[in-house]
């Protein structure tokens, strides 16, 4: 038993539903009580979707359960069949459904529908929503790929590639989409199936129709990935081009397997991102700690771009989903940090509180936390929240992506000159440093502190409590106070540890500048 | 008093129902959390129950929590799955940690969910095991059901409320009380409270803000609804003697009127002293009212089965709006609670109990009524097939109980409307 307040990822079957709402001529039949139909308002109020997710559900009750729910699921089943006319079903069952054990599967598979009858077998408790993605996205393809189609010879046309992995719900999958088309565009090469977003039936039976299968999200598409490779024998090309360096090293990639020449697409890159980071006025951008945290993939990726391509320092790296912790593990190896592998979010604020970071890059949670220990942070992985459909075109992966991030990054960030006048005038009142970065809303960090509820801190965020034996002379406490708001937690946190690892009680303005001079590098 | 009003009270004749049986677009009761665990402040809602009951919570609650929130799930995992007593064990450390950590709780409610009554875990058991242990700490453990195989979403908050009447005191034998019952907004709680108190009439609420403050029962006890979804709970009062006093609900000027009226008659308030006291907030209302009116009168409206706040809902546009209910479609339809307000409902309104949703949209689009009232999966749809749609949820989580709150309701109605005049140049007929 797991005690959750909250949760990064929902159940499998609603991963499921992301698949098929993405889909076209797609209908899934769900046994499920009907509490669950609760999964619907996800896509038509986060997404703003204008059509219900094409999902029947059983809404068995209590007095069902003595009686006939197999009966109830077949009823289901055929009138979902004849009231939309699908080209494929997806049937399945929740987790109550899963425990009564009606086998939606075998059930469907004695009523002789017309159309391909998907069984989706999606343990809810174990599993979770990303793996029922991948899940149902393999079970699509491997009952609707054709598997004689080939790729027509590659004389007289350009080559064609299927990119895998957006769904519905997905963070960014919309433009991400339309502007990974547009480089393969510049690069010569055509999209031949996008799936499962605006996918056909017809759509995954022509898979095998394509030069080369790109695997965008590989929390969704790897395992439908994997099976087009065995099946067809043919490379899937796995560098997600999330932030410039990416975005290049996937152009390459791409041309080299297609015997391309990648000059004229990079060369022909609307990319900001490398000329505004290295212009002086992000100087201040450097070395600044940051902590990230969100889906493997897009975690591991922006990590990335926050060092080696804005300069800053990472000191936190972690994922929820524990399905690609080796790859996370792997990349905080790589940048000599702690991974850190949760779906449990008390432990990522303790861990966020612990490093003291200068900017959080999270999920919406993370913005949360970051509100409430009063850090600057930025949204970068799903889960979605209804502000991570915005109207414009807001891309993450490609040249396009990289702008984006650039702005993303650096937005909840004090800006360069205005850093120093803060440190310079702390005390000017009206330039009071509780007022936060000018360009961001007034009192964007005062204004959450008083939410609060009581709570006993973990044992993690204890630690702070136990320094608590070395006291702050109020010299010393007034002098901190000086300090601006974005580096005074981090000063706090050093002169106690200083302090208690030279045996000092009581913390005087000399410990709080020897101890600056200590940690200073 | 209202004459007309008790002329109308008294004339119940059945009306045709249309009872369906299909698929159901609601919520299930473990939705009342988000509610109820902001009006009983030093309550915490476990839910004993699977992911699904977990992001069916925080989806419900807004999609994301700004604090930690005083409810959680225990999620069932594989291994419980295994054997039973592992389970007990395992809920047992998870309530000592919980305890732990927020040692300000002083009612802890264990909340059954579908997979904890189909894996016939006894929650019951279990409260009352943690609650002799955590008794001595000042804290008490109670559970009910919110599963969505039992409970259809403000069901929730009935079964919650009916867990906590075998927990109220005897009331001693000091004459008759009120004792109002229905989670109302703090506001609105409060204005009842001064209009009780002016009409000279002794009056307690349930759910109360603090677990130590449960009010009273006894044979006294004269109970007034204050929601329509409240079956349980009623039934658990009568068991400790209380009088349910039927009533049409207290919406609009007209409703909260009869409402009030209700228990003045019951108390024996002369007439002048309740028109004394109900003269300027029933102005008030009226006046609030009037300047909606234009708008809403005539308007067509449906509603989709959701919180069982329909038919009264029904009752307060139809009679004070002028608007026309076309279909009031509700998940139960109680004679003995929702017959006051079904008695006031015009002729030829076709009322729906039960669900098939696909059936039920197909009438909508038949229908075509001028609003929709529903829930939060079907509005944007149907908005998208250029209807209007005002989101059920609003109702349950606005303070739209009564007088100075009936222009409000009013305006959560009118809005919608108001919306699409103003956007009008927007919509893909305009242009073509
Ligand atoms: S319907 Fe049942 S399983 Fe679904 S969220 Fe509600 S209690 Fe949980």
């Amino acid at each position: 038993m797991k005690l959750a307040a909250w949760t990064y990822e929902g159940p499998p079957h609603v991963g499921a539903m992301r698949v098929a709402t993405a889909m076209r001529g797609v209908h899934y039949v769900l046994h499920a009580p009907q509490g669950d139909t609760y999964a619907d308002l996800l896509f038509t109020m986060i997404e703003r979707r204008d059509h219900r997710p094409p999902v029947t559900w059983t809404t068995f009750q209590a007095r069902d359960l003595g009686a006939d729910t197999a009966e109830l699921f077949k009823a289901a089943l055929r009138d979902a069949h004849a009231r939309f006319r699908p080209e494929a079903m997806l049937v399945g069952a929740s987790c109550t459904a899963e425990l009564i054990q009606d086998d939606p599967g075998g059930l469907a598979a004695t009523m002789g529908l017309p159309v391909p009858v998907i069984p989706l077998e999606l343990p809810s408790y174990s599993r979770k929503e990303n793996w029922g993605a991948a899940e149902t996205f393999l079970a699509l393809v491997r009952a609707l790929v054709d598997r004689s189609r080939r790729p027509s010879p590659r004389e007289g046309r350009r080559p064609r590639v299927n990119l895998l992995g957006p769904t519905a719900l997905g963070f960014r999958h919309r433009d991400d989409v339309t502007e990974v088309t547009r480089l393969l565009d510049t690069l010569g090469v055509d999209v031949h199936v996008v799936a499962p977003l605006g996918a056909t039936v017809a759509d995954i039976a022509a898979l095998g129709e394509a030069d080369l299968d790109i695997c965008l999200y590989p929390e969704i598409a790897d395992s439908a990935c994997r099976f087009l490779e065995k099946s067809f024998g043919r490379p899937t090309i796995r560098t997600v081009p999330i932030g410039h360096l990416a975005t290049c090293d996937f152009v390459r990639e791409v041309a080299g397997h297609l015997g391309l020449d990648p000059a004229p697409a990079l060369a022909a890159a609307h990319a900001r991102l490398p000329w505004w980071s290295r212009s002086v006025d992000s100087t201040y951008l450097t070395g600044k700690r940051v902590f990230v945290f969100g889906d493997a993939t897009h975690a591991i990726a922006i990590a990335r771009v926050a060092r080696d391509e804005l300069g800053f320092e990472v000191v936190g790296l972690g994922c929820y989903n524990r399905e690609f912790a080796r790859e996370l593990r792997a990349a905080a190896a790589e940048h000599g940090i702690e991974p850190l592998v949760t779906d449990d979010y008390l432990e990522v604020e303790a861990r966020i509180a612990a490093l003291q970071p200068e900017l959080v890059l999270g999920t919406q949670m993370e913005r949360m936390i970051a509100k409430r220990v009063r850090l600057p942070c930025a949204v970068i992985s799903a889960p979605v929240h209804v502000q991570d459909f915005p109207a414009r075109y807001s891309p993450v992966m490609g040249f396009e992506g990289a702008n984006v991030l650039f702005d993303t990054l650096v937005h909840p960030l004090v800006m360069g000159l205005e850093e120093h006048l803060l440190t310079m005038f702390r005390e000017d009142f009206e330039f009071s440093d509780e007022a936060g970065p000018s360009h961001l809303a007034a009192s964007h960090a005062a204004q959450h502190a008083a939410a609060q509820p009581q709570i006993r801190p973990e044992p993690v965020a204890a630690q702070a409590a136990a320094d608590g034996l070395v006291a702050w002379t109020p010299d010393a406490e007034r002098e901190l106070r000086k300090i601006p708001f974005f580096v005074r937690g981090k000063a706090r946190r050093n002169t106690e540890a200083y302090a208690a690892a030279r045996g000092i009680s009581a913390i005087t303005v000399e410990t709080l500048y020897d101890a600056k001079s200590h940690f200073s590098r | 008093m209202n004459a007309p009003a008790v002329a109308a009270l008294a004339a119940g004749a059945p009306r045709p129902v249309l009872r369906e049986r299909g698929q159901r677009e609601v919520f299930c009761g473990l939705t009342g959390i988000v509610w109820l665990h902001r009006k009983i402040q030093d309550a915490f809602f476990l839910v004993v129950g699977s992911r699904t009951c977990a992001h069916l919570l925080q989806s419900a609650a807004g999609v994301m929590i700004f604090a930690e929130p005083r409810f959680a799930t225990a999620i069932i995992e594989e291994k419980d799955l295994a054997g039973l007593a592992d389970v007990h064990e395992e809920l047992d450390q998870v309530v000592a940690r919980l305890l732990a950590r927020r040692p300000d709780i002083r009612l802890l409610f264990l909340v059954g969910s579908c997979p904890s009554e189909v894996i016939k875990l006894d929650l019951a058991k279990a409260a009352a095991r943690l609650d002799a242990g955590m008794r001595p700490r000042g804290v008490r453990v109670l559970a009910y059901s919110g599963s969505g195989i039992e409970t259809t979403f403000t069901e929730g908050e009935d079964a919650c409320l009916a867990a906590l009447v075998p927990e109220m005191p005897q009331a001693g034998n000091l004459g008759q009380r009120l004792l109002v019952a229905g989670s109302l907004a703090d506001v609105v709680e409060d204005q009842f409270a001064r209009l009780f108190a002016d009409l000279g009439i002794p009056a307690d609420v349930l759910p109360p803000r603090r677990a130590g403050q449960l009010p009273p029962v006894g044979p006294g006890t004269r109970v007034l609804l204050a929601q329509p979804f409240l079956g349980a709970t009623a039934a658990a009062l009568e068991r400790r003697g209380a009088t349910v006093l039927p009533a049409p609900f207290p919406f609009g000027a007209r409703g909260t009127e009869a409402w009030l009226a209700v228990a003045a008659r019951a108390f024996g308030v002369s007439f002048d002293r309740f028109e004394a006291v109900v003269a300027a907030p029933r102005a008030r209302a009226e006046r609030a009212l009037a300047r909606h009116r234009p708008l809403l009168e005539g308007r067509r409206i449906s509603f989709l089965p959701d919180s069982q706040l329909e038919v009264p809902l029904a009752r307060f546009l139809a009679e004070e709006c002028g608007m026309v209910p076309v279909e009031v479609g509700t998940p139960y339809l109680h004679q003995r609670y929702h017959g006051p307000d079904l008695a006031r409902l015009p002729e030829g309104v076709r009322l729906a109990e039960g669900q098939d949703v696909e059936r039920q949209l197909d009438r909508v689009r038949a229908d075509r009524p001028d609003l929709v009232v529903c829930g939060l999966g079907l509005a944007n749809p149907l908005e998208a097939e250029g209807l209007t749609t005002k989101w059920s949820i609003e109702l349950v989580f606005s303070p739209v109980h009564g007088f100075d709150q009936a222009g409000d309701l009013a305006e959560l109605f009118a809005r919608p409307l108001v919306r699409r005049q103003k956007l009008a140049a927007l919509a893909p007929e305009a242009a073509t």
